[in-house]
This record gives C-alpha cells, structure tokens and sequence, in this order.
C-alpha cells in the first residue's frame, strides 16, 4: 500500500514538474509557436488600440463590428472567383482583397442608408452587417457546394485561429499595426480634431471626409488582417475594450492612445500566454476576458472617471455641504436668539456665540435625529462646534468666523438673486442653498462689487426673507428679517 | 423544383422566426437600439450554457429563461456602464456584448462533456433540418417541435406588443412623457429586452444567432420607411418578414442555379431577401423612398417651369408688337432652365393643350391663356400686396411673388385682391388681369 502511495506520490509529482516545465516553456517564450502567437496578438492590439481610440472619440465604437462581417460576402466571393479562374481559391491576397472590397460595399450602404434615408445610424449598422453576413453565409453555401476547390478552412475567417497563428500571420498584422502607428502619427493633429470637432475642422477647410476615409481604411485593414489570424469577436472586442478603458486613465489624446494601445497590447500578451498555459480553451475568448477585466478595473480605480475617484469626489462634496449647512443653521439660530433677547440686528462674527439647543437646530433642515446627531459629532471633530450644556451647542470661535462666511456668501446671492435676477424673496433662499457651496473668492468679490450697499458691505448682511423655521426664536418683526435687499 | 411537406415546413418556420423577430424589432429600430438586437444575441451564450449545466437538459423553458436573464442583463450591464463610467452608450455595448460571448465560448469549451451546443449550429442555424425534428400530431397534421416553438415564441409576442401596446409606444416615442403618464419606462425597456433575448434563442436553431439581428431589424425598418403609423407598420413589419421568408427559400433554391451552382442557405437567402426588401423600399417607398423623392422634385421642378413659361407667353402677348418669338433659347434665358428642363417644360405644355408651336415660336391656346391669366393675375396682386402691407419697394418684389404665385389657390386670389382693393395696376404699373 505504501509502495502505491508513493507511486500516486511520484506521479503527482512528476505531473505537476511537467504542468511547471510547461508554464515555464510558455512564460519564457522558449516556443516557436507561441511566440509568434504573442508577438501577433501584441501587435493586433496596438493597431486596434489605436485606431479604436479614435473611433470610440468619433462615436463609431461598433462600426468595427459592421464593418468585420461585411467582409463575408467578399472572402466568399473571392473564393469562387479564383477557383473559378483555375487559381488556388485560398491564395490569402485575393481573400484579404475580397473582404476589403465587400466591406467597402457595406461601409458605402451604411453611408447611403444614413445620409439618403430617415433610418438613423443604428439601423444602417444592423442592417449592413446582417444583411452582409446573410449574403456571407449564402455565398459560403454555395462555396461549400462547389465540386471544385477545397472550401474548408474558410470558416477560420469567422472563428480564427489565434492558437495556430503562422509566422506569415504575424508578419502581415506587424505590417498593419506598423501602418496604423505611422499614420495615427503623421495625421495626429487632423485626427485629433476631425475627433472633437467636426464642424471646426469643416469650416477651417480640412478634408473631413477624406480623413474620416483615412480612419475607416485603418479600421479595414485592422479588421480584415486580424479576422483570418484571431477571429471576427476578437477584432471587434479589441476595437473597442482598450480604449474603452483607456479613457478612464487620462483626459490626453496623446496618452490615451499610448494608453490604449498598452492595454491592447497586455490583453494580447496576457491572454495569448494564458491560452497557452490552458490549451483547450479558445485563446480569441481568453484575451477579450483578459481585456474586459482591465476594462473593469479600469472602470472602477481610473483616476479620470473611474467609479472610485468620482464616488470619493461626491462624498467630499456631500461632506462640505453638510459641514456648511450646519454652520448656516447655527448661525441662523444664534442670530434669531440675539435678535429675540436684545432686539439688535445680526450677532458680530465671534462674538459672543449663545447655545443652541439640539431641537432648534432639528426644525433648521428636513435631518433626521440620527443625522443630526452624527453630524454635529462630525462638528466637533472638525472643531467647529462645542456642545455648551445638556443637548446644546454653540460654534467655536473657529465655526463661527467659517459660519459667517458662508451664511454671508448665502445671503449675497440671494441679494443678487433678488435684485439682479428678479426672484421673489420667498423663493430665493432654496437656489440660493444649492449655490452657496460653490462660490469662490472672485465671485464673492464680483458679488459684493454689484452689492455695493450699506447691506453687503456689514459682516454678514441681514437675511432679505423671513427665516420661519422656529416660531420660538423667530419673533415677528425683528430687524433681522425686515426687507433688505442691496 | 418540386415543392415538399419539407419546404412546407421549411417556410412555416422561416415566416414564424422573421415574424417574432420583426414584431419586437420595431421597437428596437424606434428606440435606435438596434444595435441591441447585436449584443443581446451574441451575449446569450453565456445564459444559455449556465442554463444547460444547471439542469442538464437541452429542454425550452430553461434555455428561454437563461437566454432572457442574460438578455436582461447585458441591458443593464450597457446602462450602468455607461452611467457609471460616462462610456459612450454603443461603446458600453460594444465592451459588454464581445466579453459576455467570450465568456460564453470559455464556458461550452469548459463544460464541452455537458454542453452539446455547436458555435457553428448557434452561429448559422439549420433551418434546412426542420423537416427532420420529431414531430406531434396537432389537429391531424404531423408538426415538427421546431415549428410548434417557434408557433408559440411568435404568440408570446404577440400577445406581449397587443397588450402593451399603448406603453410601449408612449415609452419608445417619448420615455419622460411615459415616467409622467405613471408608465414605467425602464421596465418596458427590459421586458423588451428580455424578450428579444428568448426570441433570439428560439430562432437561433432556426436562422443562426447574426441572422436573427437580419430578422429583427430589417422588415420593421423597410416597414418604417413606407408608413408613419406604428400600428400600420407592425403589420407591414410582419408581412415583409413572412415575405422575406418565402423568398429567401425560393432565392436558395433558385439563385444559385443561375450560376450553375447547387443550392444554398436558407437562413443566409433569408437574410438576402429582407435586405432587397429593405432595398426596395429605401428606393421607392412612397413618401420616404429616394426615387420617389427624387420624383417628386423633378415633378415639382417641371410644374413650376410650366407655370412660370405660361406666364412669360402671356407678358410677351402684352408686348406690343413685334413681339419676339418664344423658342427654347428664348425660354431658357428668361426663366434660367437647363435645357432638358426647358424642352421637357415646352413638351409638356404642348401635350396638355395649352401651348402650340407657331411657326416662329411657341403661342398659347385659349385653354393655356386661361391658365396664364391666373398666374399673371396671382403674381401681380402678391406684388400689390407685398408693396401695401409689407412696405418692400416696388423693385424688390418681383422674385418674391415669382414664388408666391405658385402656391396661390383661387381663393387666396379673392382674399388678396379683396385686401388690394381690387387694383387695376400692379405696383410696376402693369394691368393687371381680371379673374375670369
């Protein structure tokens, strides 16, 4: 029994030395054939990063999905016309120009359907692809019904080969993407500008349309080349992941086609590796997978749009609000509470500050008790607010120079509201709280330059509407809320 | 060729597949969502291999249930994407439809002992086997399951467009006004959807998974562009789509001979046949079609032409004699035609009797100096009027009442010269001619 544990023993061993020996060969390149396979799908990638990156700029993402199964018709086609001329029906030159001739066809009927028709953009690409790959798949059958030539492998147009990729493969996508870089460089600037503003571009006398031919003919030869080494879903995911993914990592142009074509890049070489750590599995599927997870993480962590980055700006915004809210509430509070006692206007900015009590500042705003509550701890720790007795509070010296800023910043727009945008009193205080958390210095200034009154130019002007929130504190008729508008 | 219970059956399926397609595909065409139709067919893969795997069985109801949470899904996926991370909208299709069919593939090859699902079958369908399924015996006829699905698929739809007829053309046309009316338009959105998603996996062993999208947008947008009532065009969808069906199988047959070819692809010739529909109609649809509009304008070109000839005849009668002859050189300066124009302008006056050639030129008959009368009446009283009430000076409203004048009915003619007060001269001092 020992004697068969160890031989179970020994052969796992030797299983795992062989699965160890056989990442180490493929992670090391040290075979042939993968390596063509990486340095194919590595190139693929970069074309179609880069060329994708300016399509998805120009709103065309899925016009690479078109414009790959409007090329059926034409490798078919091709086909019989070679065999039919005695030649060899799978010489790849004639194939490729087949596929870029019927694409061509496509991208004209998607334009006709566009511009000649009421049908919009989504349908001329439905229906050019499936009507296209309808004929495709027509052609095909009759291809395979042909006594003549030998019609299998075709379908590899469809499917790909990305695993038994050959040398020439890779050769003829080097060649494209070596194209598509030298052009993306050369026309960078009429790209870029085509990208962002079409009209621009029309009226300072670029050939928008001949560039736009320019961008579409990359997109065909990226297709067309990658279709018959890695598939028609892989060239499509590759047009459109990367730089997908890439606009969540930078505003730039230039560094988000370099980003773009990195990540298409990785896809490959990630994808291309994996596939062949794990043989039976379709290597065209692995590397979109391998895409699709950059695109997620992209998609959560990118520090330009990413999910994480503007969740984080809107809790700080959030944060800011509510940290100024509080503050006007109080000083709110506090003002009417002087007012009440003394029958004096406005409280002076640190001086001598009265204690709310909790229930007061409840009936400011629609919080709850709970977030009343962990608010004005938050208070505290920001140093603003002190509690000054059993469930009141009062600002510190620090809340209330940062309260009287920002009730003033209030107050002057709604002065400006009123007297500039003639709103009603009434209404002014609501507008008013959603732009007070972003006025800035200069606009402060401004706003006081157009309120050179008595009233804008005190501490913090008197409130130009009634703050009716608490019938206790709010006596009628105090000065505090008499009309007083700039 | 001789016609079959096969080809029978063969074109019962096709009809039933293209109609189910194309009864939700209007709404994707109105919706300009057609590129879903895509995505979702392709992103199904996934639900369907998970459906196989969780009960083992190649039954309907899981397959159609899988597909639809998929479909669901990738249309969320699409939204919060591009919501989330402010992805352009087809992009975020783009990215969710290629990854969740990459998944789809990695999952059948994984579970390959389980799944007996064949990219080939899913991508091209086999429409040419409907024949050959198992059958059951409805009503005396021996009915293959394929057609008995498809049958039920295309009721479903049915049903689901009859019944929310209303919300779903509230919410395509106008989602905001729906959210008001108390009409939940996302929900329509995913029912949408999830049905394309069942009606796509119910056809893919019929039509392949890229020629479903042929069926769901094609016949509804060749129907779009021969109507502008929804009602009307859902049952002009469904006719093109029964039609595309029936030509598609006649096409396979026959086209290929042509070429001395054998047969083809159904489905393929399907595709081809609602695209020559589509063709058709973007050529010649009445009102939308670009012959037809282009028609039209030549139409209105030459009535325009024939009306302002007219008028140039009677102001040369006007002339004191010796009036110049009016030939095609003459006409051609004075109203600045081409020459084609201005022969097929002279052409057809002389058809209709109201111009005849006289020996040096061309005269009105009494039938054509009726008709000149009114524009040139027509024409001086818009000058008239363009003088009085709009204060243009006298010299700048020739070309203004050029155009006017045609589009001047006998009782505009009342109206203004009741406003003109009846003149007798036009602003150029010219008379002008009574009605009748």
């Amino acid at each position: 029994m020992s004697c068969g544990a160890d031989r179970a023993g020994l052969l796992l061993t030797a299983a795992v030395a062989d699965h160890l020996s056989q990442a180490l060969r493929v992670l090391t390149l040290r075979d042939y054939n993968t390596r063509v396979v990486v340095v194919g799908t590595i190139l693929l990638g970069v074309a179609a990063g880069l060329i994708g990156t300016f399509m998805l700029l120009r709103k065309r993402a899925l016009m690479g999905d078109t414009i790959s199964h409007a090329t059926l018709p034409g490798i078919g086609i091709a086909f019989i016309v070679m065999t039919a001329l005695g030649g060899d029906g799978k010489s790849l030159p004639g194939l490729l120009l087949g596929a870029v001739l019927s694409s061509a066809a496509g991208i004209g009927c998607m334009l006709a359907i566009r511009h000649g028709t009421r049908l919009k953009d989504d349908v001329a690409l439905g229906a050019v692809l499936s009507v296209f790959f309808g004929l495709g798949v027509a052609v095909l059958g009759i291809v395979q019904s042909m006594s003549r030539g030998n019609a299998a492998g075709l379908e590899s147009f469809i499917y790909g080969k990305t695993a038994s990729m050959l040398a020439r493969d890779a050769a003829m996508i080097a060649v494209a993407a070596g194209l598509v870089a030298l052009v993306c460089g050369l026309l960078f600037k009429e790209f870029a500008l085509v990208c962002f503003d079409q009209e621009f571009a029309a009226a300072g006398g670029w050939p928008v349309l001949a560039l736009d031919a320019v961008m579409v003919g990359l997109v065909v030869a990226v297709t067309v080349i990658g279709l018959q080494a890695v598939g028609l879903i892989l060239v499509v995911a590759l047009l459109i992941i990367p730089p997908a993914a890439a606009r969540f990592w930078t505003d730039r142009l230039s560094r988000m086609l370099l980003a773009a074509a990195a990540i298409g890049a990785i896809s490959g070489l990630a994808g291309a590796m994996l596939s062949a750590l794990l043989p039976h599995l379709p290597a065209g599927a692995i590397i979109v997978i391998v895409a699709g997870a950059i695109f997620s993480v992209s998609l959560v962590i990118g520090p330009r749009r990413g999910v994480f980055v503007r969740l984080r700006e809107h809790l700080r915004l959030r944060r800011t609000v509510a940290r100024q809210h509080l503050l006007r509430a109080m000083y709110e509070r506090v003002e009417a509470i002087t007012a009440a006692r003394v029958g004096t206007a406005a409280p002076t900015a640190g001086g001598d500050a009265a204690a709310v009590p909790r229930s007061a500042l409840l009936k400011a705003r629609s919080w709850s008790q709970g977030y009343l509550q962990r608010l004005l701890r938050r208070g505290q720790r920001w140093g603003l607010v002190e509690p000054a007795g059993p469930d009141s509070y009062r600002l510190t010296p620090a809340g209330a120079v940062e309260a009287a800023r920002v009730s003033r910043n209030h107050r002057l727009w709604e002065m400006y509201l009123i007297t500039h945008a003639d709103v009603a009193p009434s209404h002014v205080d609501r507008d008013a709280d959603q732009i007070e958390h972003v006025l800035g210095h200069e606009m402060v200034a401004q706003l006081e330059a157009l309120m050179a009154s008595e009233a804008s130019r005190a501490a913090v002007p008197p409130s130009p509407h009634a703050i009716e929130r608490d019938s206790n504190t709010a006596a009628p008729g105090s000065s505090a809320r008499g009309s007083a508008s700039g | 060729m001789t016609w079959t219970t096969a080809d029978t059956w063969i074109v019962v399926a096709g009809a039933l597949t293209a109609a189910s397609c194309a009864l939700l595909g209007n709404y994707l065409v109105l919706r300009r969502m057609s590129m879903m139709g895509d995505a979702i067919s392709h992103a199904v893969l996934p639900g369907l291999a998970v459906a196989f795997v969780l009960t083992g069985s190649r039954a309907n109801l899981p397959m159609f249930v899988g597909a639809a949470v998929v479909g669901v899904l990738t249309a969320m996926l699409t939204q919060s994407i591009h919501s989330l991370g402010q992805v352009e909208q087809s992009a975020s299709m783009g990215v969710v439809f290629t990854l969740l069919f990459a998944v789809g593939l990695v999952l059948m090859e994984l579970w390959a002992r389980h799944v007996d699902l064949d990219p080939g079958c899913v991508l091209f369908g086999a429409i040419e086997l409907v024949a050959l399924d198992t059958t059951v015996r409805l009503a005396g006829l021996d009915v293959p399951w394929a057609v008995v699905t498809l049958a039920g698929m295309f009721a479903v739809n049915t049903a689901f467009v009859l019944l929310f007829y209303k919300e779903l053309k509230i919410s395509s046309f106008d989602p905001k006004l729906s959210t008001t009316l108390g009409i939940n338009a996302n929900l329509m959105h995913y029912l949408l959807m999830g049905l394309v998603a069942a009606t796509s996996v119910a056809c893919f062993p019929i039509v392949g998974s890229i020629l479903v999208i042929a069926m769901l947008i094609v016949p509804p947008a060749a129907a779009h562009l021969l109507t502008d009532r929804l009602s009307t065009m859902i049952v002009l969808s469904v006719a093109l789509a029964g039609a595309s069906a029936v030509l598609g199988h006649l096409g396979a047959v026959t086209v290929p001979g042509w070429f001395g070819f054998r047969d083809t692809s159904i489905a393929g010739m399907m595709a081809v046949a609602a695209g020559a529909i589509l063709t058709i109609a973007i050529l010649f649809a009445p009102r939308h079609g670009i012959v037809s509009r282009a028609l039209h304008r030549v139409r209105l070109t030459l009535q325009v032409a024939q009306e302002d000839a007219l008028g140039l005849l009677y102001r040369v009668e006007e002339m004191p004699s010796p009036r110049p002859p009016v030939a095609v050189p003459a006409l051609r300066q004075a109203l600045a035609l081409g020459p084609l124009t201005a022969r097929a302008t002279l052409a057809g006056l002389v058809r209709s009797g109201k111009v005849e050639w006289g020996g040096q030129g061309y005269r009105l008959t009494e039938r054509g100096r009726d008709d000149a009368r009114r524009m040139v009446r027509a024409h001086r009283l818009w000058e008239s009027y363009l003088v009085q009430f709009m204060g243009l000076p006298p010299d700048h409203v020739h070309s203004a009442a050029m155009r006017l004048e045609h589009v001047t009915d006998p009782a505009m003619q009342r109206q203004l010269a009741d406003r003109t007060e009846q003149p007798q001269r036009d602003p150029h001092g010219m008379s002008i001619p009574p009605a009748d």
